[in-house]
């Protein structure tokens, strides 16, 4: 492949809508996401997919998509550094803690987010913060 | 689900109850209607007919809320009719004799009287299902997001039961999953109640066990708050502190000037997510979070399989996975136990504390998943569970009475609303309502009205009307449709401009704490000049 060529990729992963799971391709051009395709060996959707499914790639470059921290001042949210936003996530959490007690915060945890992420938040909110608060969508 | 997808193709009949399949999970719904063509029997059972009501061999459309009454009504048919398993109720299971008595009252007769299901219909339908060899019973919201929920399911596993529809091929109690991780979301502990695999914190061995493997001392025993508690605990003044991770509770969540209130009330909000959306108008902190395409990890489905999510491109701007973003955190405060460096770390040690994921590595994966139990690495995963046994032994009919929901109607608010989605959306809109492809199909709210009622209230199709409930209202377009019976309308709640969720109620199920979404009452009137 010459330099002048769009490179082109593949990636097999899983849909990221409904509880089905059914099996994707994510296509990448140039590094860009640029289409899902359905994988034909899936176990379960064997080549299908859905409507959502087919324009999963859609939302990921929306201008609604969030691309920097951001903490309110003066009532107003402000872009800034992770670093900062980090710093002031960690204070607000401990100060709710350390004045009302552990189980004055509480945790969302998320149907759309990874196993690991799921497992760490509990983790964090359990054996950091000390509350079982922990709760997702599952039944809304 | 108790059993696997691709086991719908080849059953018998089918029962789908409060399951919108072919909208909300295509892949599936087109499995159940392959199933059909090769002569498989069809009961649906909706208050709001669906695509699948075209093909089903009885459709009943019961009042919203009526559930316990009418599955108790197919159980009653099931046993009067000698229509039973008597060898799976003998050696299977327990309580047969209490649920007999108890169903004696829920003749069809009496059960048309509170559901309006016609009592031969009923009849027809318990027949298909008792008389197939295998059949299956798919359910969703519609039976769960109900003050009786967990009587719903109960009355549902009372009909598996009854006739030995469970642990063979083909059969089974299988909710859907909405979400491409509820089932592991909750399999992680993102539950108030439990740990990793269902483990409960209130058990002094189990909780011993974690803080061991944390290398902390002093877990809670003390179960924690729901996310419908913590929002109630927070409107109190309780809650002070809220983290919320790719959710969106003030368009999900049932009252939303309810949760406006209780959100604004917090000393202090965060917000993870990968899109602009309603809740992060009260957040102190907003962290953007990549999206699927960017991150490594694992979600598993409704039929708990354990698949691979992969990195396709790099995070977009500056966002960041939430595994990272949670390892930050936790480094900032200095807590140790989160210097992971891959999400395979994270699997690594969620195998050593969740005996169901033991034997499932990134490696074994592969292209086709694992459907846990999977206990040990040589272990090929358990696509039906409860083949010999039930985790508690026998299985437990249990006996439900009916119950009201928690509103009914009255002359104020003379209809039942009842809430769901629509096949180009998706729960609160974040991915789909930025997606062109959808909402070029559809991209905004509507009710739908009967036309005898629509009638009687002058509305015409494409009238805007005002809906109001005991808790809130809103101005939406009037589709006029026999889908939904007489004194029932139909809102999806995907749309934050006319958000269906000002109007539900808050009232939940006592066990499962699920709202009851799906029934409240309301007023209609038409704005039209």
């Amino acid at each position: 492949m010459s330099e002048k060529d769009l490179s082109y990729e593949l990636i097999p992963s899983t849909c990221a809508y409904c509880g089905t799971g059914c099996g994707v391709l994510l296509e990448v051009m140039d590094g860009r996401l640029s289409g899902v395709l359905p994988q034909k060996d899936h176990p379960v959707s064997k080549g299908a997919l859905c409507l959502k499914g087919w324009s999963s790639h859609e939302f990921v470059y929306s201008p609604r998509r969030l691309d920097k921290p951001m903490i309110r001042k003066d009532g107003v949210p402000v872009e800034c550094e992770w670093e900062e936003a980090l710093k002031v996530v960690a204070e607000g959490l401990q100060k709710a803690r350390n004045e009302h007690g552990p189980d004055a915060v509480g945790f969302f945890t998320s149907a759309r987010c990874t196993n690991e992420e799921n497992y760490l938040l509990q983790k964090f909110a359990r054996a950091v913060i000390g509350t079982n608060n922990v709760d997702h969508c599952a039944r809304l | 689900m108790t059993n696997s997808i691709n086991e719908l193709e080849d059953t018998h009949a089918i029962l789908v109850i409060g399951s919108n399949t072919t909208e909300q999970h295509p892949i599936i719904g087109e499995k159940i209607l392959s199933a059909v063509r090769k002569g498989a029997k069809l009961v649906v059972i909706d208050p709001r007919s669906i695509h699948l009501s075209d093909f089903a061999d009885v459709y009943l459309r019961p009042r919203p809320g009526t559930e316990v009454a009418y599955l108790n009504g197919l159980a009653q048919v099931i046993i009067s009719e000698s229509l039973q398993d008597r060898d799976f109720i003998e050696t299977r299971t327990e309580g047969f004799e209490e649920l007999k008595k108890l169903l004696a009252d829920y003749t069809p007769e009496k059960v048309q009287e509170i559901s309006g299901i016609p009592a031969d219909e009923l009849v027809r339908a318990a027949r298909i299902y008792a008389e197939a060899e295998r059949a299956s019973i798919v359910y969703c919201m519609g039976i769960t997001q109900h003050s009786t929920g967990t009587d719903n399911v109960l009355s549902l596993a009372n009909l598996a039961l009854l006739t030995g529809n469970i642990g063979k091929p083909g059969t089974g109690v299988n909710p859907l999953r909405g979400q491409n991780n509820v089932q592991g979301a909750c399999d992680m502990g993102g539950l108030p109640n439990v740990f990793t695999a269902y483990r409960k914190v209130d058990d002094e061995a189990v909780a011993a066990d974690f803080e061991s493997v944390w290398g902390v001392d002093n877990l809670s025993r003390k179960p924690g708050l729901t996310v419908t508690e913590m929002i109630e605990k927070a409107a109190e003044g309780e809650l002070r502190a809220l983290f919320i991770m790719g959710e969106n509770p003030m368009l999900s969540d049932p009252d939303i000037n309810h949760v406006s209130k209780a959100l604004q009330k917090l000393n202090f909000l965060v917000v993870a997510d990968i899109m602009e959306n309603e809740t992060m108008q009260y957040a102190d902190v907003i962290l953007p979070a990549a999206s699927f395409a960017e991150k490594e990890g694992t979600i598993t489905n409704t039929e708990r399989r354990v698949q691979r999510i992969r990195r396709a491109i790099e995070p977009v701007g500056e966002s960041k996975p939430d595994w990272e973003i949670i390892c930050a955190i936790a480094a900032e405060i200095g807590a140790k136990g989160f210097d992971f460096n891959s999400p395979l770390e994270v699997f690594e040690e969620i195998r050593r504390v969740t005996a169901s994921y033991a034997g499932i590595t990134y490696e074994r994966l592969g292209a086709r998943g694992l459907q846990w139990p999977c206990p040990q690495e040589d272990h090929p995963g358990t696509p039906i569970l409860h083949e010999k046994v039930f985790p508690i032994g026998k299985g437990k009919f249990t006996a439900c009475e009916f119950r009201e929901p928690a509103e009914t109607t009255d002359e104020e608010y003379p209809l039942i609303l009842t809430t769901g989605r629509l096949l180009f959306h998706y729960h609160t809109g974040t991915m789909t309502r930025n997606s062109p492809s959808l909402t070029k199909e559809i991209d905004k709210a509507f009710i739908e009205v009967n036309p005898i009622d629509a009638k009687a209230l002058a509305i015409s199709e494409g009238d805007m009307v005002r809906v109001a409930s005991r808790r809130g209202s809103l101005e939406v377009e009037a589709k006029v449709t026999e889908r939904v019976g007489k004194g029932v309308v139909f809102m999806p709640f995907h749309f934050a401009e006319a958000a269906a969720n000002v109007l539900t109620n808050t009232a939940y199920d006592p066990v499962s704490k699920i709202p009851e979404l799906k029934v409240c009452a309301v007023s209609i009137s038409s704005l039209a000049v």
